[in-house]
C-alpha cells in the first residue's frame, strides 16, 4: 500500500458545519419535534442494592398531565440482553444506587418531572459493597479485557529480574473514577411506526445502536432507523447502547406515542458509565545507567454486578519500552456500583501515569534526565509481541518537544525553584495509542451538474469526522472540497464502524476512498459520462482490513508540563502544557490541533481536578454535578500547545493516518505529577492532585 | 426524595398553573402559554423551537443555556419564563444579521473555537455580554484597579468567559476569537 499527499489531505479546510454550529440551527437528538410528543422522565432507584417491592404507579397516573407510569410490573417485555445494563426495567432487583427503576410518560416535560419525583417506590434494601480494594477476596482475573486483549502477559522470569536488579522502583499508584461529562446530556426521541422504530439519538455510532436495540424489541436491524447528524460530545460514553435509549423507546411503545428523554446531569453519573477507578502497583528493576532489566504493571479495578467491563489499564506497558523480564495483569471486583465503561483512552489513561510516572521515579532514582532515560529503553520492536513497528517516533517527540519546551537546561533538583509565591518545576511523559481499523462501508455518487455526495454512517462528535472525510473524498475524486457533500450520523447510510477507539479517520476514511476509486472507475468506463440520474459506486473495507499485514500499529507522543504550586496554599496550576505527537499523516491542522488540545486539556483536568467520589454510606457518586465534579474552564490552562512530527507510515490505511483523538488524554497526568514533584519534592502517586496533599 | 409526598389524599396534586404572556425574542413578539414552573430555557427550546440555547446541566452550573436578557448575560435554565415577559430576549439564533453573521460568530468559525459545537451558542451569547460589561467599564476578578476601565486581554478574556465550560477543551479558540473582536 503506498501513501500519497494530495492537495486536500493535509489543508487547514474550516469546518463544514461551523455555520450551522454558530447560529444554533445545527439539531442535536433532543431537537426534534415529531407531532404527539410526550416527555418521559425517568426514575432512579434509591438503594444501591435490593429488590422493588411496589411501586405506586397508579396514584402517579392520575396527576395531571400524565400519560404512564412504568416501572418492571408492567413495562412491555424485551428480549434477553447480552448486556444486563439493558434489560430496563424488566426485573425487580437493583445493582446499582441511581439504576433506572421506572419512567413517567407526561404531556410536558414539568408535568414529568414532578410526577417522577412524586412515585413512590418500597424497596427491601440489602447491605452493599461499593469499596475499591486491592486485596478485595472476590478479586478475580478476567478472561480478557476491554478491545480483546489478554487479562495477563508474562515473559521471562519478572520475580527473580526484580530481586536481582541494582535499582528497584516499587510503588502504587491509584487514579479515581471519572466521568466523561459529554456538554450535550444523553438523550434521544424514540418514534415508533407500525413495526419500525426510529431514534433520534445522540450517539458515537449509529450502526452499532441499530444492532443492539433491533434484537431487544424482537426486530431486525432494518426495522430502526438510528439519526444522530450532530452529537454534543461523547469521549466514549455515547459509543454503546445504555438504558436512557432503551427506557425511551420501551416508553413510547408502552404509550403509543412519540416520547423524547434525556439524561439529567446528576443521572450521568449512574447511568452513562465511567472510567473505573484503578489501583496499579508498577516494579521497575533497571541498572545504574537507567536501562529497564524488568517491568511489572498490576492493575485492580471495579465493575458492576450487571455487567463485566475489564479496562484495559496495564496494554501500554506492552508497547512502551524495552526489558527482557515483564509482566501485565489485570483483577476485577464486581461491586453494587454503577457499570463502568469506555471514557478517552480507557487503559491507557490511566494505565500510563502510573507507569510513566515510575519511569520518572526511576530516573531520579539513576540521577538520569527523564527525556534521555525514556530514549535509553526504546525497544527494537514491540517488546511481548516482538512485531516491528510500521512506525514509531517516541525518541523523536521527545527530542522536538524537549526543544520547543526548553528543557535542556533543566536542573532535576526538586523544590528549588519559586517564581512569586509559587514553586515552579517541570515535568514529562511519554503518550502512546493504538492504531486500530474497522470494517466499514461508504457509497460514492456523481450528480450530472458535477457534484458529489459521499454517504457514510460515520459519526461527527465533535472530532471533525465530516470535515476531514470531504478533505479525503476531494482528493480521492480529484475534485475540490466544495463540490463533494458528505453525510454521516444515519443508519439510512451505509453502516459504519462507530466514533471510539481513534479509528474514525482510518475506518471511515478506507472506506470513503475505496468507494470515490471505485466510482471513478466506474465513470472511467463510461468515458466520463454521467447519466440524468446519476452514478453510484458502494465500497466495503472488510476484506481489505481482515487481510492487513501484522505490524505493532501506535501512535506516540511526548508531553512536557510547567507547573505552579502555590506556597501557602499548596494549589497547583498548570502554567503551560507542550505535547509533540507523532500520528502518521494529519489530515487537517485546524481540527486536529483541536481534537490534540482537547485531549490535552482533558489530561490535565485528570491530573488537577476530576474525582468522582463514592458514597459508601449511600453507594452512589456523590458529587454528580458540574458544581462539584470540576471539569477545566478556560482559567485552568492558560498555555497548551500541541505540535506534531510527520510520519511517513505505509502500512496503515491509504492516508497514512494513525488517529488523535485519544492519544493527548494519555500521559498528560504524569508529566503534571512528574513537574509538581519537581516543584514541590513531593511525589502524589493518587489522583487528582489537591492540595490537602501538597500541604504537609 | 422521591416519592415523600402523599400524593393520594385529599387535595391530590393541583392542576398545572399557567399564564399567557408575550415574549420578545430576537425582536420578534412571541406570545406563548406557559407552565410557571417552565424554566425560560424550556420555552425557548420545547414551545418556541428555539433550540440554539442548549440544556447541558439545568442548574446554572455549565453555561451552556446563556441568553441575553436585555443585553445582559442570563442563564435561561435559572430563569423561570414568567419572569421574562417585559424583557428583550436575544438568543444565538438572533445574533447574525440575515446571512452575515455576528463577527464573534465569525471568529469562533476561523479559530476553530469549538468541536462539539453544543456550548457554542452559551459561549457566543455569554462573549456578546462580556464584550459590552467591559466596554462599559465594568472590572472582573482579575482586572488590575477600578482605576482605569479594563483592558481585554487574554486573562481578562478568559476569566470573563470562565461561567462557559467546554469539555472539548476548545479554549484557546474561543480566546483566541474574543480578543478578536475584542480588538
Amino acid at each position: 500500500m503506498k501513501t500519497e499527499a494530495r492537495p486536500y489531505v493535509g489543508a487547514a479546510l474550516e469546518r463544514v458545519e461551523g455555520v450551522e454550529k454558530v447560529t444554533g440551527l445545527a439539531r442535536y437528538a433532543y431537537e426534534n419535534f415529531p407531532d404527539d410528543l410526550a416527555y418521559a422522565v425517568p426514575v432512579q432507584a434509591s438503594v444501591a442494592r435490593g429488590t422493588v417491592l411496589a411501586a405506586d404507579v397508579d396514584a402517579v397516573v392520575r396527576l395531571p398531565g400524565v400519560i404512564a407510569a412504568i416501572w418492571h410490573g408492567n413495562a412491555p417485555r424485551l428480549a434477553p440482553a447480552d448486556n444486563a445494563e439493558l434489560a430496563v426495567l424488566q426485573s425487580d432487583r437493583v445493582a446499582y444506587r441511581g439504576q433506572y427503576v421506572a419512567v413517567v410518560v407526561a404531556e410536558t416535560l414539568q408535568c414529568a418531572r414532578e410526577a417522577a419525583r412524586l412515585l413512590r417506590i418500597d424497596y427491601d434494601a440489602e447491605p452493599h459493597d461499593v469499596e475499591l480494594r486491592a486485596d478485595h477476596p472476590e478479586m478475580y482475573r478476567p478472561d480478557r479485557v476491554n478491545a480483546g486483549y489478554p487479562a495477563d502477559t508474562e515473559l521471562g522470569d519478572p520475580d527473580a529480574a526484580l530481586a536481582a536488579a541494582p535499582v528497584l522502583v516499587d510503588a502504587t499508584y491509584r487514579t479515581p473514577a471519572e466521568h466523561n461529562n459529554p456538554m450535550e446530556p444523553h438523550a434521544t426521541v424514540a418514534v415508533w411506526s407500525g413495526d419500525g422504530l426510529t431514534l433520534h439519538d445522540s450517539t458515537q455510532g449509529v450502526s452499532a445502536l441499530r444492532e443492539t436495540i433491533a434484537p431487544l424489541f424482537g426486530m431486525p436491524p432494518e426495522n430502526v432507523r438510528v439519526i444522530s447528524p450532530h452529537v454534543g460530545g461523547g469521549f466514549g460514553s455515547k459509543g454503546a447502547a445504555l438504558p436512557p435509549v432503551v427506557l425511551a423507546a420501551l416508553a413510547a411503545k408502552h404509550t403509543g406515542r412519540p416520547v423524547k428523554l434525556a439524561v439529567t446531569r446528576q443521572q450521568m453519573f449512574a447511568v452513562t458509565g465511567y472510567r473505573t477507578p484503578t489501583i496499579q502497583r508498577v516494579r521497575l528493576g533497571a541498572d545504574t545507567g537507567g536501562r529497564l532489566t524488568v517491568i511489572v504493571h498490576e492493575a485492580f479495578e471495579q465493575s458492576s454486578r450487571l455487567r463485566e467491563f475489564a479496562e484495559q489499564t496495564t496494554t501500554p506497558t506492552r508497547v512502551m519500552y524495552a526489558a527482557p523480564d515483564r509482566r501485565t495483569a489485570h483483577r476485577l471486583v464486581r461491586l453494587d456500583v454503577p457499570t463502568p465503561a469506555w471514557m478517552r483512552a480507557p487503559g491507557e489513561a490511566p494505565g500510563m501515569f502510573a507507569l510513566e510516572s515510575a519511569m520518572d521515579e526511576l530516573a531520579v532514582a539513576c540521577g538520569i534526565d527523564p527525556v534521555e532515560l525514556r530514549i535509553r529503553n526504546e525497544p527494537a520492536a514491540e517488546p511481548e509481541s516482538g512485531l516491528p513497528f510500521s512506525s514509531r517516533n517516541l525518541v523523536g517527540c521527545l527530542r522536538e518537544g524537549a526543544r520547543r519546551f526548553g528543557w535542556a537546561d533543566r536542573d532535576p533538583t526538586p523544590a528549588a525553584r519559586t517564581r512569586g509565591r509559587m514553586l515552579v518545576g517541570t515535568g514529562v511523559a511519554a503518550s502512546t495509542y493504538p492504531v486500530y481499523r474497522r470494517p466499514s462501508r461508504a457509497s460514492a455518487r456523481c450528480e450530472p451538474d458535477g457534484r458529489f455526495s459521499v454517504r457514510i454512517a460515520a459519526a461527527d462528535i465533535g472530532t471533525g469526522a465530516r470535515t476531514i472525510l470531504t478533505q479525503v473524498a476531494a482528493d480521492a475524486l480529484r475534485v475540490t472540497p466544495d463540490r463533494v457533500r458528505v453525510e454521516v450520523g444515519d443508519t439510512a447510510l451505509p453502516a459504519a464502524s462507530l466514533a471510539g477507539g481513534s479509528a474514525g479517520t482510518a475506518s471511515w476514511g478506507t472506506a470513503v476512498v475505496r468507494a470515490c476509486e471505485a466510482l471513478l472507475e466506474e465513470l472511467d468506463l463510461r468515458g466520463g459520462d454521467v447519466p440524468a440520474e446519476g452514478l453510484e459506486a458502494t465500497a466495503d473495507t472488510a476484506e481489505e482490513v481482515g487481510e492487513q499485514p501484522e505490524y505493532a500499529r501506535h501512535a506516540f507522543g511526548a508531553q512536557f508540563a510547567e507547573v505552579g504550586v502555590d506556597l501557602d496554599t499548596g494549589e497547583a496550576r498548570v502554567l503551560r502544557l507542550l505535547g509533540v505527537f507523532a500520528a502518521g499523516r494529519i489530515v487537517n491542522p485546524v481540527t486536529a490541533r483541536s481534537q490534540f488540545v482537547g485531549g490535552m486539556t482533558m489530561g490535565m483536568s485528570m491530573a488537577l481536578l476530576e474525582e468522582s467520589v463514592m458514597d459508601r454510606e449511600f453507594g452512589d457518586y456523590l458529587n454528580h454535578d458540574l458544581a462539584q465534579y470540576h471539569v477545566p474552564t478556560a482559567m485552568d490552562l492558560p498555555d497548551v500547545q500541541a505540535y506534531w512530527i510527520e510520519e511517513d507510515d505505509p502500512h496503515l490505511n491509504p492516508l497514512g493516518a494513525k488517529g488523535i483523538g485519544e492519544i493527548g488524554i494519555v500521559g498528560t497526568a504524569a508529566a503534571v505529577a512528574n513537574a509538581v514533584h519537581h516543584a514541590t519534592g513531593v511525589r502524589v502517586r493518587d489522583l487528582p492532585i489537591r492540595l490537602d496533599k501538597l500541604v504537609r | 426524595m422521591n416519592g415523600e409526598t402523599d400524593i393520594t389524599g385529599a387535595g391530590g396534586v393541583p392542576d398545572p398553573v399557567t399564564a399567557d404572556l408575550r415574549l420578545s425574542v430576537n425582536g420578534v413578539p412571541r406570545p406563548v402559554t406557559v407552565d410557571t414552573r417552565e424554566t425560560l430555557l424550556d420555552t425557548l427550546r420545547e414551545s418556541l423551537g428555539l433550540t440554539g440555547a442548549k440544556k447541558g446541566c439545568d442548574h446554572g452550573q455549565c453555561g451552556a443555556c446563556t441568553v441575553l436578557v436585555d443585553g445582559r448575560r442570563a442563564l435561561s435554565c435559572l430563569t423561570l419564563t414568567v419572569t421574562a415577559d417585559d424583557v428583550e430576549i436575544v438568543t444565538v439564533e438572533g445574533l447574525a444579521d440575515g446571512d452575515a453573521l455576528h463577527p464573534l460568530q465569525a471568529a469562533f468559525v476561523e479559530n476553530d473555537a469549538f468541536q462539539c459545537g453544543y456550548c457554542t451558542p452559551g459561549q457566543l451569547c455569554s462573549a456578546v455580554g462580556a464584550l459590552a460589561e467591559a466596554a462599559e467599564g465594568w472590572p472582573s476578578a482579575v482586572t488590575p484597579g477600578l482605576s482605569a476601565p479594563p483592558r481585554l486581554d487574554e486573562t481578562e478574556i478568559r476569566e470573563r468567559m470562565s461561567g462557559n465550560l467546554c469539555r472539548c477543551g476548545a479554549y484557546p479558540g474561543i480566546v483566541a476569537a474574543v480578543g478578536q473582536v475584542a480588538r
